[in-house]
């Protein structure tokens, strides 16, 4: 039993991860109706521009790690908007009104593109990243179970900053101006526009704000694995994620990303030694399919109501 | 001046349907052909066999196979890879379980069992699409790369994963020459391809494309979408595992389960995006163009470089690459969606009214 909670408790950790990647997707989706590839290669990217900061302020001008910290995070978020404004200027403007399996296209050519341009720019090493979270593994209720069960205090901080975000992102969305402006935009595009909202630059914000979740997300991934190109694969693991939850619901992104972590890593641990193991890499997609099979649109997408 | 149909007059049904019905079009088709399986081989060195003939001709293979699916079904698919992989390891299967076979009658089987396969895997397009059904055949994909590392029978229980395909020969001919090689794939890609091109002509194509185009009112007048759908990724996946399948034996020779992994998927769907969809001459051109850059960039980029003082090495040439092919695939998508083939029709109709328009 401790171990099954270890296992589950550690599946869910992972799960909120994929959640904060799937959530990048999600809020661009919902505002745009652009499937954004690139989001994984948007998380390498802050991830490379944070960890190369930091190395540089730290060892080449000196700074005090809080201060060489910060000037990361600014540094990142300015390249995540550089992106930003460079997607909606030179890419989407171009190809308003096409279908979206183009548009998807065109993010796959973006993702290219960034994850070149990051690499050529910050190098193509494995860069271990330090921002500060603690990382020694512990032992929590150790009165319930013998031994306890062992979880990584990264993860549970991972948890932490993903709530955070969650909460956040639903404060903005509900109680601001731009939030709701945003929701405008989400539902229709046309009328949005005709009360006067400014589409250009709110798909520059959108996009600004899935680079900063992005931003959080390649910092967490980073700390835990060490910034390298791998991350950008974590594009293809919140795709699952995005199938369970639905493309448009933030909390279909969480609540499919526990799923998917905590089915994936239960599978690997109980029914992997049956199968010869290593069956995490394509689990979480037939799990995801299987579901599809049943509920199209995902666990809270909006119904899909077709008209000729 | 030379290209007019003036005085080319259709006279019988026959002439009326035909896939060329400019006298023009056959001529320099034919020479095409001509030239690719007569002159070719007496001119190109084994460099040029092993670096872009073979690659080019197996791909446009592949990509001819993933176009019938995207270009001309409109099912998006991400897990082209896998059924190239399918076709490699059935093949290598019928070859290694039943060793009268002639390796190229393996690689055919090959690509019926990746039919099964994709029809399969194309269950789930009847109740999903677009983005939907995307990330569904990225099911495919990795449950294909982890099923041929992992499950131990279909490698034949090789400790390494590597395998090695059987020597290729014809009635005791031996045809393991760059020469051989590339005039079999010759073979194999011009004859699916005119196929295919007759299949997308005739009432299955015509399904597919209603299906395509909008696939409720297809359904409405009468397209069954799950016989259009199914046999689109039967035909697709039998030419994606036929192409994995000469892409073991005849260019690779031996190959572990990474040769098909999803960055060969994208590689052919790029191929096709800048080729145009649902165009078999595309295809071709697509793959040809994919081929090509990276050599072109590898040569000319340091060069390039020099001029301006820098040291250009491999890693970064590699990632110049990654960045000039996500530019020129959002250029085609922003410029020209249909690809290198309609620029070529566009230059047909420009050729038509040359040097006198109107």
């Amino acid at each position: 039993m401790g171990f099954f909670l270890e296992v589950l408790i550690g599946g869910l950790l992972a799960g909120v991860l994929y959640s904060l990647v799937a959530l990048g997707f999600v809020l661009i989706f919902k505002a745009s109706g652009v499937f954004n590839f690139a989001q994984g290669a948007m998380v390498l990217t802050a991830a490379l521009a944070l960890v190369r900061t930091l190395d540089i302020a730290q060892k080449e001008w000196h700074w005090p790690f809080w201060l060489a910290l910060v000037a990361g995070f600014l540094f990142a978020a300015f390249v995540m908007a550089i992106i930003a404004w460079a997607s909606e200027r030179l890419v989407l403007r171009k190809l308003v009104n096409q279908e979206g399996i183009i548009l998807f296209m065109a993010t796959i050519g973006m993702t290219f593109f960034i994850e070149g341009l990051a690499q050529t720019v910050f190098g193509a090493d494995v860069y271990p990243l330090n921002i500060g979270l603690p990382k020694e593994p512990i032992f929590i209720l150790e009165s319930v179970f013998d031994g306890g069960i062992l979880v990584n205090e990264l993860d549970i901080w991972a948890a932490v900053i993903a709530g955070l975000l969650v909460a956040g992102l639903a404060l903005f969305f509900q109680r601001t101006r731009i939030g709701r402006a945003l929701r405008a935009v989400a539902d229709d595009h046309a009328a949005a526009q005709s009360v006067g909202i400014p589409l250009n630059q709110i798909w520059f914000i959108v996009w600004l704000v899935a680079g900063l979740v992005a931003l959080a997300a390649g910092a967490v991934w980073g700390s835990k694995l060490g910034v390298q190109f791998s991350l950008t694969l974590l594009a293809l693991k919140a795709l699952p994620v995005l199938i369970l939850g639905g493309f448009t619901s933030v909390p279909g992104a969480i609540i499919g990303g526990l799923i998917i972590g905590a089915g994936e890593k239960l599978a690997e641990v109980f029914l992997g030694p049956m199968m010869g193991g290593g069956i995490e890499i394509w689990f979480a997609y037939v799990l995801a399919l299987l579901f599809l099979l049943v509920r199209p649109q995902g666990l809270f997408g909006e119904r899909i109501i077709e008209r000729v | 001046m030379f290209y007019r149909e003036a005085g080319q007059f259709k006279v019988s049904y026959a002439a009326d349907q035909a896939v060329f019905p400019i006298a023009q079009d056959r001529i320099a088709m034919l020479a095409l052909l001509l030239i690719a399986f007569l002159v070719v081989p007496f001119v190109a060195s084994e460099y040029v066999y092993r670096a872009v003939l073979i690659p080019v001709v197996i791909l446009s293979l592949a990509a001819i196979g993933l176009n019938v699916l995207m270009g001309y079904c409109g099912q998006v698919s991400l897990g082209s890879g896998a059924f190239m992989a399918v076709g490699a390891y059935a093949a290598y299967n019928f070859a290694i379980r039943l060793p009268f076979l002639n390796p190229f009658v393996c690689i055919l089987l090959g690509g019926f069992v990746a039919a099964g396969v994709g029809i399969a895997f194309g269950v789930p397009s009847l109740r999903i699409k677009g983005f939907y059904l995307a990330c569904a055949t990225l099911a495919a994909q990795f449950f294909a790369d982890w099923a041929f590392l992992r499950i131990k029978w279909f490698t034949n229980y090789t400790p390494s994963g590597s395998i090695n395909a059987p020597p290729l020969e014809i009635l005791g001919v031996d045809l393991s020459s760059p020469t051989a090689n590339y005039i079999v794939c010759l073979v194999f890609t011009v004859v699916l391809a005119i196929a295919t091109k007759n299949i997308v002509r005739g009432h299955i194509g015509r399904q597919w494309m209603a299906i395509r185009d909008m696939d409720i009112a297809a359904e409405i007048i009468g397209v069954q979408p799950m016989y259009a759908k199914l046999t689109a990724f039967a035909v697709s996946s039998f030419l994606i595992g036929v192409a994995g399948g000469l892409w073991a034996f005849v260019y690779l020779g031996s190959w572990e389960p990474a040769a098909f992994s999803i960055d060969r998927s994208f590689q052919l769907m790029f191929m096709i995006i800048i080729g145009g969809l649902g165009s078999i001459l595309g295809s071709v051109l697509g793959a040809a163009f994919i081929v090509l850059l990276p050599i072109f960039l590898n040569q000319a980029l340091p060069p390039f470089g020099a001029l301006f003082g820098w040291r250009i090495s491999t890693a970064t040439v590699s990632h110049f690459e990654a960045m000039i092919f996500g530019a020129l695939i959002i250029f085609f998508l922003i410029v020209e969606p249909h690809g290198l083939a309609r620029l070529w029709s566009v230059a047909k109709e420009k050729l038509r009214l040359w040097p006198f328009p109107h």
